[in-house]
This record gives C-alpha cells, structure tokens and sequence, in this order.
C-alpha cells in the first residue's frame, strides 16, 4: 500500500474529530458533575410542583406570557392556593430564584441549550443578593 | 435531470462560480445583518422599507409576467410560444423565490417569520402575499417538472396538468394585486393610496417581464443551441409595446391627478421624485433617466419599422427593464414616505452590506434560473 | 352488503365534504366575532354609564411650558425606553413636535398667531379603528376590549407594516440592540430587543394597578387627562365637554382617543 501513511493519517484525523466532544468534556472536567445549581433559600415551594418545574418550566412560562400580554391575566394561582403576580424578573427572579447565572443558566449551559431569547428583553433585577445566602451544594440535583 | 446541470463547459462554469461567490458575499453581510440589526442598512423611522421591499415589489411582478406567454399559448393557441412557456415558468420559479427571500432578510426577527402561519390574519394582506406566492410556487413548480419530464421522456403531458396550468393564470394576477393591496389600502401613505395601482402594477410586470424574456431568447439564442425563433421574438416585442404604452399612460394619469388638483399630500410625492423637497432630490436623477429610457423604449417599439428590428428590439427591451427597475424597483417604495405622517423629508439611500444582500439573492435568483435553463436545453438538445 | 367502489368513494366523498363544510362555517364565523363580543369603544355611550371602558387622552398643550419634557423622561423611565441620538434609528413613544407638523391643514397664517410654532405632545393615538391592527399578519398588535392597542413583542416578526400604515408615524422600530442606549437601566423592567416594533402602551400595567400613566402623573402643568371615554362623568369627558378639541386627521376614519384642546 503506497498511500498507508495518508489513510492512516486521515483516519486518525476523523477519529480525532468525531471524538472531539468526548475528550474535550474529560479536559474541561465538567462531564461527570451535575448542574451546580443554586437553589433559593427562603422558599421550599416552586409555583408548580418540581417534578412538573422540572419537565415544562417553559410551557408554563409560555401560558404565563400569553396570559399575562394577550387576555390580561396578570395573576396565578398556584396548586397549592398562593397567588403570584405573572413576572418572570419579579416573581420568578426577585423573589425565589434570585440571579438567572447561578439559577437558570446553570442547567442550560450544562445541557448546551443556548440562552432562550427570554433574555433579549427580560432581566434579572440584581437587588437580590441577600437571597442568595444559601450554600451551593454542588453535585446535588434540584 | 437536475445531474444535467452538473456537466457544463468553461464558460457555464465561470458564471456560476461567479454567482455562487456573489452568494456567499451576500450571505457574509446578511450574516452582519442578523448579528448588529437592521441599522446596518438605510432605513429609518421615516422610511421603515427600503430596497428590499422595493426589489420584492419589483420582482413580484416578473414573476407574475409568465402568464404573458402561457395565456397566448393555452388559451388563444399562439403555437410559436410552445416552446417557450416553460422558459416563462422556470423564471417565474427563480422570482418567486427571490421575492421570498427579499422579505425574509427584510424581517426584523426572521426566526419568527411562520408565526404568519401559526397566527393566521385574514384581514392581513401580508398574510394572503404569502399565501398567494407559495401557491404561485407550488403551480410553476408542478407545471414545469411535469413539462419538463414529459419531455424528457417524449411522451405528451397528462391531461390533468391543462386545468392546473389555466388555473395559474388568474392566480399570476392575483400575485399581483394582492401585493398591490399591501400599499394601497393604507389610508396615511399618499403616493399608494389610489385604486390604479394594481393596475399600474400589472402594467408594469407585463412590460418588464417579457423584455426580460426576449433577452433572455437572444441570450440563449447567442450562448446555446436553443433558438426560440424570430416569431417568438417578434409576437414578445408586441406584448412588450402594448404593455409598455399603457403603463406610461397610467402614469401620465396618476400625475395628473395628482399635480391639477393642487392637493398637497397628492402632489407631494411626486414633487419628491422629480425635483425635490427641501432641497433634497436624491431620486430625481434616477427618475429622469427612467423618464428618458421609457420615453426612447416607446418609440422604438411603437414603430414597426424600429421593432421589427432585433437589435433596436433589444436595447428597447434592455430599457424597458432598466425603466422600470428605476421607477418600481426604487422610486415607487421609498417615496411613498415622503414626506413623513409629520411632514419630514427624510432620504434614503442603501447602504453597502445592504446593496451585498440584495446582490446575493439577485445572484441566487441567477443560479436557480441558469440551473433550470440548461437542464431544459440539455434536455432539447438530447431529444 | 356488497357495495361497488364507485358507490363507497361517492358516499366518503360525500361525508367528507359534509364535515368539511361543517369547519369552514364554523371557522369563517370565528373569523368575524358575534357583535356582541365587540368592545363598546365604538359607541358613543351618551347617556348612561356605558358597561366598556374606552381610555383616552385630552391635551391641554398651551399649558405646555417651553422646554419642559418631563412627561417624555418620565415614559422613558417607566418602559426603558432607550435614548438614541442619531434620530434615523431613535425610539420614542411620547415627543414633541410643531403645531404646523401635527395639524399640517390647519393654517396659522390669520389665525391665532400664538399657535405657529408651539409644541405639542405627540403619541400613538390609540385609535378605534386603528390601520396598524388590520395590517399585522401575525396579530402582534392588536385593539383591547378597553381601547388600548397593543404590542405583543414576542410575537412581533419585524416586518414594520404597522409603522408603513400609521398615518400618524406613533410607532418606532428597534434597528439595533437598545441597551446600551437605555440609561439609566431599571433591571425591574423589561426592555425590548432588536427586530421588534414599540410604540406608546397607555402604561397598561401601570393602568392595571389603578395608577395613572407615568407621562399624565409626571406633568407638572397638569396638561395631560386622562380616563375613561365611556364614563360620561370622567375627568377627560368633562374637559372635552368645556372645551373645543380636535384629533389628528380625523377624515381617515381611524378614530384616535387622543385630543387635543384648541
């Protein structure tokens, strides 16, 4: 075989390649943790219930927007009676979860989901620091 | 049969290495575009459409010129055009999908652009536009890959493509109209509000269409074996003439109307084209050269003695074309805002990513068409 | 039972066509919604109290001071409403423009000579039949049962067909990312993003909570009233009753909420 030395190199160089995620997760050390979240302190209780939370955040976010902008429904009430006001920066943010770096983008990065496009417009108000006083808990899932 | 556009010589292949890198540039600027805004172009609060809109307009309206030679042809049996509607058809394909994708780089959140589907608005003309276009792809789609495969296979076209391709021909004007509806049923914008604009609109695509049509003959007449024939040549010089003499005409009204009643808002526009508001006459130069062309066009091909001439035939088409291109393709959209809804005289000009896109999907217009055309030459030239 | 393929195509055709035709009545008839569900905002709810709201806005201009924009900071503060200075790309739900601008057929030439040149606020009209709600082709705008025309900035494609057909030019586009530009930033309040078209709200959340919008509770002179069209007794009702006032084109037949005391 004249070519020995170009096919092995070009297969190498495929492999290499197809197995670029693998071995650039090992170097970054992130493939084996959790997300690192950081849960709210002050509260136990989510809107819904954290299995639903967990599987269709966006849905109910969805009902929220269009609710809130389209027919005017500004409040929620909760399964277990509470009402909230219809905000993500406000309600979501402000009173539980705090800052969307250490919250939300936390499991969104881990999962490689680029930022949803809530966050062109909406923010997360940074007057809540003291919220935050919880540990960090890594390796623990929410 | 799309592997014939696959074997071409040196001269095929320099075109179309030339439009593909017009493409990619194109595409580099739109790719600035969706990163920074639309603020990388020309348009401003004043002037919320610019050239992309303007070249949509322009290019709705060739596509809907097919049915200049499919009518003759299916309906009054003009034989000679036989050979030809298939060329009509394939350029309608490649304008209709320029015109899709003028305004998809024209959308401030192109992502979102099938809510127009999700959230259908039936008291939007926006929405029957793209209904009406995609349609209109669809019916040439069909058309001309069963054409082109029946001849492909030499066997006559199935009785069922008749009835879809007549149905093509009340939808060509629909195309037309509804995007003339787009303008003029808004009551703040002046220049459009008038009910000759479809008309006007039709006019104007039924001229530019087939002059494009002839040189696009004469081109393929030049540059390969296909050869549409004098007669194909002269009958499309006809309807050019035709077409020609009463578009000028329904513009020779509209400034009547327009500059006799001394009504300001009526006038003002048209005073902004040709000479001006404030000052300000970017446009004027553009719109008295499209004056000038039109004017020699008319004369040229209301002689016989001139038409009938292939060469004088040609220049008129090419003037005809460019005229249009000036009067539709830029005039007409920008000027409709000015002045402003607050008595504003705000210019525009496109800016150079702008003038890049708008030459990539010229480009890709280009290289659909040139696809097209030599399967189906490839195709004659086998049989 | 023996049936021939020709019967049994007739009969599904048949059945098909007979539900099909069942939707589309059905879905022509949503198309065109029942009188009944029709905001009240048309009728002109003369005597009695009418049931539906229709907010609206008198302008008392002349009270306007020379170089007193603090209606304009104040609508910029409550929306994040950016401040961009090259005025082809500017953003601005409430501003200021010349008498001769705003009613261009109004001459001033024998008339009162006070007028020419004074400057009045200018803002989306909020219109009863407003041309932007019937061009959007994905109902991003839209006309509430309480008369304020509204923005949907998710759904919104960024086609600006609704800015080519106000006739009263209300409406701004975002042909870049506004952040930069939005000082100060209030983290509380969203702002929008590049591609989305913006335009006056009546402050509707604000409206929401009963407070009065930002621009008519920050006016020193008082020169904004505000309220209810519908209630024959509001504050806006009886100054239009006191005093003469016009709407901004009114031959459109777009019906503005918005007047202005001559």
């Amino acid at each position: 075989m004249r070519d020995r030395l170009l096919i092995f190199s070009g297969l190498f160089l495929f492999v290499a390649l197809v197995t670029f995620p693998m071995w650039q997760g090992i170097a970054a050390k992130t493939s084996t943790r959790g997300p690192d979240v950081q849960l709210p302190a002050n509260q136990k209780a989510c809107v819904a219930p954290r299995s639903y939370m967990r599987a269709a955040h966006m849905q109910l976010l969805i009902d929220w927007r269009e609710g809130a902008v389209r027919e005017h429904r500004s409040r929620y009430t909760a399964y277990d009676g509470k009402s909230y006001k219809v905000s993500l920066t406000n309600t979501c943010l402000s009173q539980c979860h705090g800052s969307k770096e250490k919250f939300c983008d936390r499991c969104h990065s881990y999962v490689s989901l680029s930022a949803p496009y809530c966050w062109d417009c909406h923010q997360d108000s940074s007057s809540t620091a003291a919220t935050m006083a919880s540990a960090t808990s890594a390796g623990r899932t929410p | 049969m799309l592997d014939k556009a696959m074997a071409g010589g040196r001269r095929y292949w320099s075109w179309m290495a030339f439009l593909l890198l017009l493409a990619a540039a194109g595409f580099v600027c739109y790719c600035r575009q969706l990163s920074y805004g639309l603020g990388i172009t020309g348009m401003s609060r004043d002037v919320n459409w610019g050239i992309y809109v303007a070249q949509f307009t322009f290019f709705v309206g060739i596509a809907a010129s097919a049915v200049m030679v499919v009518l003759p042809y299916y309906l009054h049996d003009v034989k000679q055009f036989g050979k030809i509607t298939i060329l009509g058809e394939f350029l309608a394909i490649a304008a209709v999908i320029m015109c899709m994708l003028f305004i998809f780089v024209d959308m401030g959140q192109p992502l979102r652009v099938f809510n127009v589907l999700f959230y259908p608005t039936l008291h939007s003309m926006m929405f029957w536009d793209m209904l009406s276009l995609g349609g209109y792809l669809l019916l040439n789609a069909v058309i001309s890959s069963v054409m082109l495969d029946c001849e492909f296979k030499h066997v006559p076209p199935p009785r069922w493509l008749r009835p879809v391709v007549l149905f093509s021909i009340p939808w060509a004007i629909s195309i037309h109209t509804v995007t003339a509806f787009l303008y003029n049923g808004l009551p703040g914008r002046s220049l459009w509000f008038t009910a000759i604009l479809a008309p006007r609109f039709l006019a104007s695509a039924f001229a530019s269409g087939p002059a494009l049509l002839i040189l696009l003959c004469l081109l393929l007449r030049r540059l390969t074996s296909f050869d549409a024939g004098n007669e194909v040549i002269r009958r499309l010089g006809i309807i050019v003439a035709y077409a020609m003499t009463v578009n000028v005409f329904f513009l020779l009204l509209e400034l009547f109307t327009a500059l006799y009643s001394h009504v300001p808002d009526h006038g003002e526009a048209f005073k902004y084209l040709f000479v001006g508001l404030e000052g300000k006459r970017p446009l004027a130069p553009y719109m008295w050269l499209s004056v000038g062309m039109a004017g020699a066009a008319l004369v040229a091909l209301l002689v016989p003695s001139f038409r009938k001439n292939q060469r004088v035939l040609a220049l008129a088409s090419v003037f005809v074309f460019v005229s249009l291109w000036l009067e539709k393709g830029m005039g007409l959209i920008v000027a409709g805002f000015v002045p402003s809804p607050l008595g504003a005289v705000t210019t525009y000009a496109p800016t150079g990513p702008e003038l890049g896109i708008v030459l990539g999907v010229w480009a890709i217009g280009a290289l659909v068409l040139t696809v097209f055309y030599k399967v189906t030459i490839s195709i004659r030239e086998a049989s | 039972m023996k049936i021939t393929r020709k019967a049994f195509l007739r009969i599904a055709g048949g059945s098909v066509l007979a539900a099909g035709a069942g939707k589309l009545v059905k879905a022509i008839s949503d198309v065109a919604p029942p009188p009944a569900a029709v905001s009240g905002s048309k009728s002109t709810a003369e005597g009695g109290r009418a049931t539906t709201q229709r907010w609206g806005m008198a302008i008392d201009f002349e009270k306007c001071r020379k170089g007193c924009d603090d209606c304009i900071r104040a609508c910029r503060l409550a929306h994040n409403v950016p401040r961009i200075p090259d005025s082809a790309h500017e953003v601005k739900w409430i501003w200021e423009e010349p008498y001769e601008k705003v009613f261009p057929s109004q001459r001033t030439d024998y008339g009162r000579q006070d007028l020419a040149g004074s400057q009045l606020p200018v803002l989306c009209n909020h219109c009863a039949d407003p041309p932007c709600v019937r061009v959007c082709p994905t109902q991003a705008t839209w006309k509430r049962d309480d008369g304020i025309v509204m923005m949907d900035y998710h759904r919104c494609i960024g086609c600006r067909y609704c800015m080519v057909a106000c006739p009263y030019g209300s409406r701004s586009f975002n042909w870049f990312d506004p952040r930069p530009y939005i000082k100060p930033l209030n983290s509380q309040l969203p702002t929008r993003t590049k591609g989305v078209v913006e335009k006056c709200n009546f402050c509707e959340e604000r409206l929401a909570d009963g407070l009065l919008p930002a621009c008519v509770e920050a006016c020193p002179q008082k020169a904004l009233v505000f309220g209810n069209l519908n209630d024959k007794d509001s504050a806006v009702r009886q100054t239009l009753r006191a005093r003469y006032a016009v709407q901004r084109q009114p031959e459109l037949g777009t019906e503005p909420s918005v007047f202005y005391l001559v």
